[in-house]
This record gives C-alpha cells, structure tokens and sequence, in this order.
C-alpha cells in the first residue's frame, strides 16, 4: 500500500509550470530515487508534499490522509520529515539543539525535556554526530550540517523521510557511507524518498526511481531501467556520465 | 603564477593547515581532493584573503598577497567560486551577476562580459530579470560561476562546482572550465567528483588532514592504488 501518493499534481509559478500533471506513489518501506536536470521541478514537488509550497491543483494524500491546506508542522507532526538541498540550520544554535528543536516540536504529543533530549542525543550518535554535539552548528562543514539535518528530522520520529540532495559534496568513499546510513534508516522502518544526482548512490540503494523532467514525469523502473533509457541518458545523464558509471 | 609555501592556518587552537605548498602555472587545470574536513575549502579561503596564515606565504605572479584584503586580491586577477553558491537571493540574478564586476577595471567592461556568460549559460539570459531566490540549484552554480568570470579573472578557483549539478550538467561544466582555460584562464579546483576532474585536470594534489599527502600528474594519480582506495571508492 503507499504510505505517500499523488495525483494529478500541478504547481505553477506565474506562467511556469514547474510540476505539471503528475502522479506518483511511494510505498512502504521503500526506497524511491527521483532524478532529473536541475529545475525540473524535484525539489518543488518536496516543497509541495511538506506544504512549503502549495499545490496549484491535485491531491497529495499521505496513509490516505489528504495533505492538502495542511501546514508543514502539521505535516511533519503526521509522520513526514525532510532535509533541505539548501541546508536550512539553526545557524545560532549548537548541533545538539538543532537536534533538540525536531524532538521537541515535530511530534503531536507533548514530550518532556529529558524524553526530548534523549531522542536528540539517539539521532545523533545515529548520524555519527555525537562528538560534535556542542559544536555551534555553523562551524561544520556543509556536509556535516547536512548530517544534523538527517538527525533533526529523524528527532521528529518520521514513518517518511525526504532527503533533498544529501550526497551532494561527497566523495565517492563518503557517498558509499551515506548509502549505508540511508539504508540504516530504512531498516528502522523509515519510508525513504531521495532526490540525488549521484548515481552511484541511486543504482546502489533506490528499489524503484523516477525521472522529472520540465516539471512532467518522462520515466519511472527500476534504476538499470532507468539508467538505460534513452530519453533519461539524453537529458540527464549525457554519454560521458554513462559510460563512467 | 600562484605559490602557496608552508602554509599554517588555525581556526582559534585547532590547526586547519599544516605545511602546505603547492603550484599552480599559468595555463593549467589544477586540481586539489580530499575528503571533507580535509581543509580544501579553508586553502581557498586563504588563498583568497578571507584568510590569514599564522606562518607561509601566498603569492602570486610573484607578489606577495597573504596579507592583502580579499577586495585587493579579486582586483589583482583571482576569483573564487564558493561552495554552496552564496548568491544575492535579493537580487535578480542579472543583478548578481554585475556584483562580479564589482572592481572599477571589470566594471568598465561589465556589458560585455555579461554577454559572454549568457553565451556560456543561455538560461542565465532568459533568467537575468528573475530573483536569484527563485533558481533551481543547478541554475544557481551557473549565476555563482558567472558573477566570478564578470571580475575577467585570470585564475578561477572553483569550490565543489558539482555540487548540486545532474551528471550530464556537470559534465558541460567542466567543459566551460576547458573552454576558460583555452581563453587563456588558469583553473585550480576544488572538487569530489574525484575520477571526472582528474580526467579534466593536468596535475592534482591530495589534501588529508591539513596535509599535502600526494601530488602529480592527474593521469598518474588516477592510477595510484591509494587514491583510487581512498578517494575513487574502488
């Protein structure tokens, strides 16, 4: 059953469609990759399942709840995290609070300080991060904040999480281990969904991927499909990357 | 043209940079990996002014600039594109792009410089009336790698120009990077698309923990089992 589907989705802004007609499903317990050029409307279509953004026209329903007209806290408060490809940080905070402020406000139920804290401190020693807890969240690298984005959003106890891009800025040693944390996450059970440019870690990990292009949906299989599709090699992967891969 | 010897940087008590030196010749693609945390970006910082070493040197066609404000050594002719984009997202991404041509010689010949980014990236053209807010990421590198080549630089110092780019899309970037070396710019990145950059490059260095740890030619480097291990994940 999809814990997160779609239909008919549209956003617009002015003239532009930048998502344009799309259905869509995640099931649970999957991992489902989404690609395509750069504003081809990915993270848009994140922004318009986590209400940063409304949605032009459609439905996006999650566990078969319509998410329409919802707010984001609600939104997160049902079960649906995210990361951001911008990283969006608690630039004055340390990293544990940063952690704190998902457990403490991403539930629907009230949470106590040390209950909240606990979480806090669990997301991140999952993330690897407990060492840099105390560290004002500013001083790490984009790719650690990154990092303290997974934990935040994981604090929030999600049954979904989006990852907008968290492989951007690795190295192909780091990317293998960010494919190994992605797949611990959905071992707890976590539902993911990832827009990722890095192939390597979409081959690797994602059971089913879809491709965006000018705000349509031109694809969607398994990633061998996926990668030897014609149109997809066209206008995203171009030959050199393909034959690299 | 730029020489970096026995460079020291803290960050408060904690050693960011140990003894580094490279090379950079007039003409080259020079590269520079490592994993993050390495000090990558902090070498660029440096090189750039944002920077200041507690001992070495920095120089550049045989000038000293390791002391000298970022301001003076963008007029001197270096330009580094920032990870992460750091674009004006208050302002319109035509408008972003004259903020390169921030020093009085570069601001003179803005006009046409901007044309010649719009012919690098088309999209920017059509784009140049729109709030940099409004970009996709990918849309975005292009906006910060042009606003650096509005200052007619003659060395660009990239910063992870991959990040956030679909394949395809970083594979014309580097293209544009072949393209401003044949213009006669001399190129030195910073980047984890480790085994595509080395393709491009001439030479790379190999920074780990602060340190230079390996250097050469990129050829030889893609066949060194360490780099491979360490850095290509085969």
């Amino acid at each position: 059953m999809p814990i997160l589907e779609g239909q008919g989705v549209n956003k617009y802004f002015g003239g532009l469609a930048a998502v344009s007609n799309v259905d869509f499903h995640v099931d649970q317990g999957e991992i489902v990759g989404l690609i395509g050029p750069n504003g081809a409307g990915k993270t848009t279509l994140f922004n318009l399942i986590s209400a940063a953004l409304p949605v032009s026209s459609g439905e996006i329903r999650f566990k078969g709840q319509k998410l329409n007209g919802l707010k984001p806290h609600q939104i997160c408060q049902m079960g649906v995290s995210r990361t951001f490809q911008e990283t969006k940080v608690f630039g004055n905070m340390p990293v544990f609070q940063n952690a704190l402020v998902g457990a403490f406000f991403g539930t629907p139920t009230h949470i106590s300080g040390t209950d909240a804290a606990r979480e806090a401190g669990q997301a991140l020693e999952f993330v690897g991060l407990s060492a840099m807890s105390a560290t004002p969240i500013q001083d790490l690298t984009l790719v650690n904040q990154k990092r303290v984005e997974v934990a935040r959003a994981l604090a929030t106890k999600p049954e979904l999480l989006l990852l907008d891009e968290l492989m951007a800025g690795l190295n192909p040693a780091e990317v293998s281990e960010a494919m190994e944390l992605v797949t611990r996450i959905r071992d707890k059970g976590i539902t993911i969904f990832m827009v990722e440019h890095v192939m390597k870690a979409i081959m690797g990990i994602c059971g089913r991927v879809m491709a965006f292009h000018h705000g349509e949906k031109i694809a969607e299989g398994t990633p061998r499909e996926i990668a030897a599709n014609k149109k997809v090699i066209e206008i995203y992967l171009g030959e050199e990357t393909r034959a690299g891969s | 043209m730029l020489e970096v010897s026995n460079l020291n940087v803290f960050y408060g008590k904690s050693q960011a940079l140990r003894d580094v030196s490279l090379r950079v010749n007039e003409g080259e693609i020079v590269a520079l990996v490592g994993t993050n945390g390495a000090g990558k970006t902090t070498l660029l910082n440096t090189i750039s002014g944002l920077l200041h070493p507690a001992s070495g040197s920095v120089e550049f066609l045989g000038k000293r600039i390791d002391r000298l404000a970022p301001h003076k050594i963008m007029k001197l002719g270096i330009c580094q594109i920032p990870e992460g984009r750091k674009l004006f997202t208050d302002m319109t991404v035509g408008d972003n792009l004259e903020m390169g041509a921030y020093t009085s010689e570069a601001w003179k010949q803005r006009k046409e410089t901007i044309e010649q980014v719009y012919r690098v990236f088309p999209v920017l053209k059509e784009r140049r009336k729109q709030s940099a807010k409004k970009l996709s990421g990918g849309e975005g590198q292009m906006v910060a790698i042009g606003r650096g080549l509005m200052s007619n630089p003659r060395l660009c110092m990239f910063d992870e120009p991959s990040y956030g780019l679909a394949p395809k899309l970083f594979s014309e970037v580097l293209e544009v990077i072949k393209g401003l070396r044949e213009q006669g710019i001399t190129i030195f990145l910073v980047e984890q698309n480790v085994r595509q950059t080395l393709t491009t490059a001439d030479r790379a260095y190999v920074l780990e923990n602060g340190r230079i740890i390996i250097e050469g030619k990129s050829e030889d480097l893609l066949q060194d089992k360490q780099v491979k291990k360490a850095y290509l994940g085969l």
